[in-house]
């Protein structure tokens, strides 16, 4: 759980990266983190993560908070489990090493990610998919009950972005609170409950998600006209967002 | 970031632990690189201007702890304890923390370029003990002088780390290039004053990196502080292996990154201050050595610096041996670990190709 009570932050005294925001997370509850680059989307859940403390207000957590930066190529090569391994590390006395214990807490982790199969595998040498995946197990090997990642599924092809967005859900059925920031409108719309707009400093909207993110809505957060479609997917009635890139009449696109 | 994603999923293996069975293998290679390493120092002892058979060295060796029967004479008790023992536990300590110390510089940084030499402590060591020489101020000086201004340099650079802002990393590595090039300066000019009959000739020597001035005393001296920084850096081992991942993970892991990183920085400090001290520069040992070990042992430093504690301390020992017995006049140790290293370095890059750098 998150409480976040007023909180605002900024790095140099003439400019602010948001104010006054206050929100709280309750036990299996998605919130999505929308905005366009460069508004403090990461900024904003560093803050929320505990990672980083507000300029003002406070946050507090119960339980620890586990975070999954965005996705990189590591400089050094570790098999899989023993990157999720370093997830132990809180519980790690400063000069000793990881236990048995810990061991068979960072293999549950990778087992819930569903990715047990590839424990001694390089992690170089996974997919993008994969590599997320292993990252959020690292972050549950910590024992925690919330989740803040920073773009899980930014970087990903279709398939696996759906991967990780399952996993993500099935989490949050468990009764893990999880923010993510997204650069993608529809990954909000089917696994966030709520959803923040970061559309400017003094600006930052939370809401239901579906109420909030309109066409119009949309478009005034990105600057450029998106309409929405009420579809059925899977049986589902499902909101998907449509974006008009203004292109699409040259030669090019025919 | 997904192409560079891409690019680095297609890259070879590199030879980190992936089964049980290699798992073993990697924690059965230690117990062996100490065997050899011993195999090394009975070596050592048994050569030079007077010849000891290496099974007499061996037996004066165990006879020192078990009660045995002497066959060995007195002259060889004499030259082995007395003459080479000193001089090869210097070359084991000093080699042995200066390749641990690359070790974890090269884990801090992310960076396969760096060794203790860049962090400034080195040049900030060969000044105070240059300055020492030049004044005339005798051995404990040199020694004292050299540790002082090693850490002089470390707190330097560190300063000049948390003056600048950006990446406090590459803050770090400038910090220590200009810190490095403040003090070579002082200790070229100290060279330009200094007498070039009598005291010329001594810098000169002891900056090219020297054991030959070993004794017990200066085996105590370097003991102190290189095992303290060993100690310390073998503590954290681990938590080089979540550091090694980039400032941020560590930070979402619970691992404070600046902390950690400052506390290895001063235990590597405390090593190149150590070993300057007795031995002058003795430069390579602490890049090289931690390639070496990687593509032995992989890049998990729980293995990695052990191993590399005992590669460098057997390599330094073998050059020093060499330096010693190659000719008659003694070849300055800095010479030869570099006209050894860039060879057989070159050769292992064309060997191992891509797999040299951090694994990846």
């Amino acid at each position: 759980m998150i409480e976040a009570t007023a909180i605002s932050h900024r790095y140099r005294a003439d400019r602010w990266i948001f104010r006054d925001v206050s929100l709280q997370l309750e036990p299996g509850e998605v919130l999505a983190v929308l905005g366009p680059n460069a508004r403090g989307k990461t900024t904003m859940i560093k803050c929320l993560a505990g990672l980083l403390t507000p300029t003002s207000g406070t946050v507090r957590h119960t339980g620890t908070v586990g975070y999954v930066p965005q996705s990189h190529s590591a400089a050094v090569n570790y098999p899989v489990l023993e990157m999720v391994l370093m997830g132990r590390a809180r519980h790690v006395g400063v000069f000793s090493t990881p236990t048995r214990t810990d061991r068979d807490l960072a293999a549950d982790a990778l087992g819930r990610v569903g990715l047990d199969h590839l424990a001694e595998r390089p992690f170089t040498r996974l997919s993008g998919g994969e590599r997320q995946m292993v990252l959020i197990a690292r972050a549950l090997a910590s024992g925690c009950g919330t989740l803040v990642l920073d773009e899980p599924a930014s970087a990903l092809d279709l398939r696996n972005q759906g991967r990780v967005l399952a996993v993500l859900d099935s989490l949050a059925s468990e009764g893990m609170s999880i923010v993510m920031t997204t650069h993608h409108p529809d990954h909000a719309l089917r696994v966030a409950g709520r959803t923040m707009l970061v559309v400017d400093p003094d600006d930052i909207r939370v809401g239901d998600t579906t109420a909030l993110l309109t066409g119009d809505t949309l478009s005034e957060l990105y600057g450029l006209p998106i309409s929405t479609l009420d579809v059925a997917i899977g049986g589902r009635d499902e909101r998907v967002v449509v974006p008009d890139f203004g292109v699409g009449t040259t030669a090019g696109a025919r | 970031m997904s192409s560079l994603a891409e690019s680095t999923a297609v890259e070879p293996s590199p030879p980190v632990a992936t089964t049980p069975r290699q798992r073993l293998r990697t924690w059965l290679t230690l117990p062996a690189i100490a065997l050899v390493v011993l195999l090394i120092a009975v070596f050592a002892l048994a050569t030079g201007r007077y010849g000891v058979p290496p099974v007499e060295v061996a037996r004066l060796l165990i006879g020192q702890v078990l009660p045995i029967e002497q066959t060995w004479y007195p002259q060889e008790a004499s030259a082995v304890l007395d003459v080479r023992m000193p001089r090869v536990l210097l070359a084991l300590l000093v080699g042995g923390g200066l390749a641990l110390g690359g070790a974890v510089l090269q884990g801090v940084f992310r960076n396969p370029l760096v060794s203790p030499e860049v962090i400034g402590v080195s040049a900030g060591a060969s000044f105070g003990g240059v300055l020492a020489l030049v004044l005339s101020l005798g051995s404990a000086a040199l020694v004292g002088g050299a540790f002082l201004t090693g850490l002089v340099a470390l707190v330097l650079v560190l300063a000049i780390a948390r003056l600048a802002s950006g990446s406090p990393l590459l803050m770090v590595v400038l910090g220590g290039v200009v810190v490095s090039a403040f003090f070579s300066a002082l200790v070229s000019l100290l060279s330009f004053v200094a007498d070039p009959y009598e005291t010329l000739p001594a810098v000169t020597f002891w900056l090219l990196g020297s054991l030959a001035t070993a004794s017990y005393g200066k085996v105590l001296v370097a003991a102190v502080p290189i095992g303290l920084g060993v100690v310390i850096a073998l503590a954290l081992r681990w938590r080089l292996n979540i550091l090694s991942l980039g400032e941020e993970d560590a930070a979402a892991l619970g691992v404070p990154p600046r902390l950690t990183r400052n506390v290895l920085l001063v235990a590597v400090a405390l090593i190149a201050a150590g070993a300057v001290a007795v031995s002058g520069v003795v430069g390579w040992v602490g890049l090289v050595v931690p390639h070496i070990c990687r593509l032995i042992v992989g890049s998990d430093h729980r293995v990695l610096l052990p191993a590399s504690l005992l590669v460098g301390a057997g390599y330094l020992l073998l050059i020093d041996t060499l330096s010693r017995s190659l000719t008659s006049s003694e070849l300055p140790l800095g010479i030869l670990t570099a006209i050894i290293g860039a060879p057989f370095f070159i050769l292992l890059l064309s060997r191992f190709r891509k797999q040299v750098g951090l694994g990846d």
